[in-house]
């Protein structure tokens, strides 16, 4: 087939893969299906019912408007001007107007039923099995596993997206954007309250396969709940305009066994104690460099740029700060700088990332500054 | 007589000047044009970017300067404008009134209105960039966050509900004082009646409008806390207070369409409009409505159960006298003699495509429900299709309805045919995918998203270049027949045509009905 | 742009302005503190009010115990280390309840917080009773200074039969600025 060109033959050919895989809508792994075009269930009683409550709405309104447009399609085939129809000259009715406002009427107190069961099923925090405190932050998620007895668990939760992904270079990963380094990890079958703020502008959380979404307002503690029946991995995004970054702060849930909950719980316990050891050690500069370049890579990349080219922060390569003196380059990182986009991040990384990080930025870029920063200095920094 | 007749003055000054309600109009229609295809030019842009995954074109902070100018510069400097534009026009004319009742104001309306979109333009060029904060700039993002050009945004938007507040005067002095003897309330065609009520709307709810800004001024200079909770306010208030005015709003936009629609179908029909009586109460009911329902808006912000509950069955209401009008234009249809020129094709379309778009809001209206849809892509596609599909229409049919009887000639019925097809087709490619993003999870505001979003993605965007490339027809048949349109000089351009509009000569003179005619 | 003012069009255009007018008002004078209003009647949001409730002596409900959760978070830019000394609570209704919150000043300038708090299930509010609260004025704290920060509560007796857990949360916000009467924008 000479006469079809190699870039023609090219688009049709992708142009029928496009309509086969819209039409068929393939699978990964979790989450949402590609070319999905309906809500999902979820995992949970309640975005089952939201999902039945969404769907019996759907097919009255198709049902109607069936009906309504096919009587319009009808008029509009025979009752035309060129058919030769002569127009009547009806245009009033009273029991058509009553008719066709109280039949709709009922028709909506029939929905209301249903939904209004269903909103108080939603709104039912009570006889919760453990508590999550969720804090939107410019732009992650932090998770704080409330405990009665001590220490609560608490992490950031970053998009883990390469930027490389993200701005063309790299090929993206199935997961792309709803991915993230730490997510939240809860147990099946159990009740778990979400207490929902955030720390600086109005942030929302949303798992479509649990059926949550929550804004979280600075200042102010929302709370919901959920209970998932299944385990797997759950991804939502941030739902609310939040700035620059608004989607890329996926939110992901982790939804295991009760034995593999109390294992994980375990292990962060077990972490947290880890890094109060480390905390006390004495790193090489090469470990604190290859730490500091992940740590700078989640963190600082976003605004100062993957060489440290800077962006929407000031540029790190060859900086009047990151060359400068050591204990006012911590204080920026560990405090920030008030009345800017700098968040004091002393509150957001533990003392050994703060640590690696500085020591990689003083060192990384050509500064090669050749000094270094401990955890137990960033400890005693924050102590003052 | 007796009046002396003079033409216009000539030139710049004519405009500049002018306080006759037929040159104020057509200000009106095409700055409205002309801020249609800019903020169209903007959803250019977040549709290329939104073409493929990954961020190609644009940085994720001007994407959101975009999203947030494209909804500002649409609702505010596009549909709203053309409106009123459409008002000026013809209301005058629909009830046998020689102008509107304050020309001088109605001369300032129009004028104030391309300085404070200049300044909107203009912060694209400002350090920091334009608002990036969403067309409804919720605080603290708005706030505390914003940047520089936050002052000027809030300037632009006080001369602009101004603008709307004085024009909204002018058409309720003007309907309730200047009408012709013998044309009651309830003899005007019902496109006066929608303005009329919509100009109670806004000036009841642009003031709060301005009340909003004006505490985000004082928030951000002043040093008070309305919207923030250190100061011991609440972000919170800000959405309540937005919402009081955004609802109400929305039926500002769609309720003059409505009026519009509610002309063009008898007069294709051949048969009077089915049901006027019902069709003005149902559109008061609308209005009415449209206060008590704002926090539908906020479902998910944490209020208390029973305040969703009433928010929810209020809102939920709303479709039933909104049924009613559609029930009652089909009705109107029913047995009609129809033909099916281009002003009859764009409001069929505005009925199908509106009414699809109450579905969903329906859907909306449903809380737990809505726990899923809100703000997600579902939302986004539901207000494209009420306001596009809708006022767009609307306002599309009106101009191909009315253009020859405003400057006597013809436009090319095949060309307009074109247009309707090529927007009706690349409006539903554009938009019905969005409801299938949305309800598989797609949040909107973001710049990039997911890959099991990619091919509807691809698809929404191919629509949005042949919807946007379409308009540009439209505006080529519009100057095409203004310069050089078959002329007519019948009254009654159209045979099924009724009013006091269809009276005038083709093209209507500068003065109409300095006597007023007999209405019976 | 002024006519004879018999004209009627210049008499409704005056009222109609009138009417703008009272809706700008409006939004300030009504809408703010009615919004106030609801939220402290009814607890929405689990925002409190800020005053201090004055105890009457009442017979403790020893059948009933109530976990209170303590939560503490920063703002953005608070760079205060700020926490509960305990983060949960057993009490009884009626009983009066002591406990402390640490915050710690870690820069090198005096600085002043705001604790704002927020109670959640909003139900709650009405039952939950601050006697002494650091929430109630703004907190100084100079550099590098800690400071033990009191709380006084009791829940009520008549609290919901169905509410077994009540988390009291706060946001310390940096208000320095605003103290200092400069500008509290970014």
């Amino acid at each position: 087939m000479g006469f079809i060109s190699e870039r023609l033959r090219a688009n049709l050919v992708y142009a029928a893969a496009l309509i086969a895989t819209v039409l068929s809508g393939g699978a990964l792994a979790s989450g949402s299906k590609v070319n999905q075009m309906d809500m999902s269930p979820g995992v949970t009683n309640t975005g089952q019912a939201i999902y039945d409550l969404h769907t019996a709405i759907l097919w009255i309104c198709i049902v109607i408007g069936v009906v309504v447009f096919g009587v319009m399609f009808y008029s509009i085939i025979y009752h035309r001007k060129s058919k030769g129809y002569k127009a009547a000259n009806f245009h009033e009715s009273t029991s058509v107007e009553i008719a066709w406002t109280v039949v709709p009427f009922l028709i909506l107190i029939g929905m209301a039923v249903p939904a209004t069961s269903t909103l108080i099923q939603v709104y039912d925090t009570e006889d919760a099995e453990m508590d999550i405190l969720v804090t939107g932050y410019q732009w992650k998620w932090k998770y704080e596993y409330l405990n009665e007895n001590g220490e609560n668990v608490s992490f950031f939760s970053n998009l883990r997206t390469a930027q490389d992904e993200i701005y063309n270079t790299d090929e993206k990963g199935e997961h792309y954007l709803l991915e993230v380094d730490e997510p939240m990890v809860i147990p099946v079958d159990t009740k778990v309250r979400f207490l929902v703020t955030a720390n600086d502008v109005i942030h929302s959380w949303w798992v479509p396969e649990l059926a949550v979404k929550r804004d979280a307002i600075p200042g102010f503690v929302n709370e919901t709940w959920t209970r998932a029946e299944e385990i797997g991995i759950y991804r939502g995004q941030c739902a609310e305009l939040c700035g620059k970054d608004h989607g890329f702060m996926p939110v992901v849930v982790n939804v295991v066994s009760k034995e593999d909950y109390a294992a994980w719980l375990e292990t962060k316990q077990a972490e947290a104690a880890e890094i109060k050891a480390l905390m006390a050690q004495t790193f090489t500069m090469d470990e604190l460099v290859a730490r500091g370049k992940n740590v700078y890579q989640g963190y600082c990349a976003a605004c100062h740029g993957m060489n440290g080219e800077g962006g929407l922060g000031k540029a790190i390569a060859a900086s009047a700060v990151a060359t400068g003196d050591l204990t006012k380059h911590l204080d920026i990182g560990v405090n920030g700088v008030p009345g800017t986009a700098m968040q004091a991040f002393g509150g957001q990384m533990n003392d050994v990332d703060m640590a690696a990080v500085i020591t990689y930025q003083r060192n990384a870029f050509g500064n090669n500054m050749g000094d270094m920063v401990q955890p137990i200095d960033v400890f005693n920094h924050k102590k003052g | 007589m007796g009046d002396h007749h003079h033409g216009p003055a000539k030139g710049l000054s004519r405009w500049l000047f002018t306080t006759n309600h037929k040159d104020i109009g057509t200000m009106y229609l095409w700055f409205s044009f002309a801020m249609f295809i800019l903020g169209g030019a903007f959803a250019m842009i977040i549709r290329a970017e939104l073409f493929q995954p990954g961020m190609q074109l644009v940085e994720p902070a001007f994407f959101n300067q975009m999203t947030t100018l494209h909804g500002l510069i649409m609702v505010f400097g596009a549909i709203m404008p053309s409106f009123v534009g459409l008002a000026n026009w013809m209301i005058p004319m629909m009830i046998g009134a020689p102008d509107m009742a304050l020309p001088r104001m109605n001369n300032w309306s129009f004028w104030i209105l391309p300085p404070a979109f200049l300044i909107l333009a203009s912060t694209l060029f400002m350090e920091g960039g334009a608002p990036a904060f969403g067309w409804t700039f919720y605080a603290p993002l708005s706030t505390t966050y914003a940047p520089p050009s936050v002052t000027y945004f809030i300037f632009s938007i006080h001369v602009l509900g101004l603008s709307s507040i004085m024009g909204s005067i002018n058409i309720i002095a003007t309907v309730m004082n200047m009408r012709a003897p013998g044309m009651t309330y309830m003899k005007m065609p019902l496109f006066v009646w929608t303005w009329l009520i919509t100009a109670f709307l806004l000036v009841a709810v642009m003031p709060v409008l301005a009340g909003a800004v004006t505490m985000m001024l004082m928030d951000i200079h002043f040093g008070t806390s309305f919207f923030s909770a250190a100061g011991g306010g609440d972000p919170v208030l800000f959405q309540h207070i937005f919402w009081f005015f955004g609802h109400p709003e929305v039926y500002i936009i769609i309720l003059p369409a409505f009026g519009v629609v509610s002309q063009i179908i008898p007069a294709f029909s051949r048969k009077p409009l089915f049901g006027y009586a019902s069709m003005v109460y149902a559109t008061a009911a609308i209005a009415f409505l449209s206060f008590i329902v704002w926090a539908h808006h906020m479902y998910t912000v944490g209020m208390p159960i029973a305040g969703e509950l009433f928010f929810m069955y209020a809102t939920m209401l709303i479709a039933v006298p909104t049924g009613v009008k559609v029930f009652n234009w089909i009705t109107t249809m029913w047995r009609g003699s129809m033909t099916f020129e281009t002003p009859m094709l764009f409001s069929i379309g505005f009925l199908v495509l509106f009414t699809i778009g109450g579905f969903t809001g329906l859907m909306l209206s449903i809380a737990p429900a809505d726990f899923q849809y809100h703000d997600s892509y579902f939302v986004v596609a539901h207000f494209h299709y009420v306001m596009v599909a809708g006022a767009v229409f609307s306002m599309t049919a009106a101009v191909y309805y009315w253009l020859p009887k405003w400057c006597g000639r013809m436009y090319n019925e095949t060309m307009g045919k074109t247009h309707f097809w090529i927007s009706f087709i690349g409006f539903n490619v554009t938009f019905f995918p969005q409801h299938f993003v949305g309800l598989a999870g797609m949040p909107r505001r973001i710049p990039d998203y997911a890959l099991q979003f990619a091919d509807f993605n691809m698809m929404s965007s191919i629509g949005a270049f042949i919807y946007g490339a379409s308009q540009i027809l439209f505006l080529y048949n519009v100057i095409a027949t203004i310069v050089a349109g078959k002329p007519t000089s019948e009254e009654k351009v159209w045979d099924g045509a009724e009013g006091l509009e269809w009276t005038v000569a083709t093209p209507a003179p500068y003065h109409t009905f300095e006597t007023p005619p007999a209405v019976r | 742009m002024i006519r004879v003012s018999k004209n009627p069009s210049i008499d409704t255009t005056a009222k109609l302005a009138v009417v703008s007018v009272a809706m700008f008002a409006f939004v300030f004078v009504v809408m703010v503190p009615l919004y106030n209003v609801l939220c402290d009647a009814l607890g929405i949001n689990g925002k409190t009010d800020g005053t201090q409730y004055t105890s009457v002596p009442v017979a403790v409900d020893e059948s009933r115990t109530i976990t209170v959760q303590f939560v503490a978070t920063n703002n953005e830019g608070m760079p205060w280390e700020f926490g509960p000394s305990v983060t949960a609570m057993k009490v009884h209704p009626g009983a009066v309840n002591d406990t402390v919150f640490f915050a710690r000043n870690p820069l090198s300038k005096d600085m002043v917080a705001q604790a704002i708090p927020s109670i959640s299930p909003s139900r709650a509010v009405k039952y939950f009773h601050k006697t002494e609260c650091f929430c109630f004025n703004q907190q100084p704290l100079e550099a590098n200074t800690d400071a033990e920060m009191p709380l006084q509560f009791i829940v009520d007796q008549d609290l919901p039969t169905d509410i077994q857990t009540i988390t009291l949360s706060y946001t310390i916000f940096d208000v320095t600025d605003a103290v200092n009467g400069s500008v509290a924008a970014r």
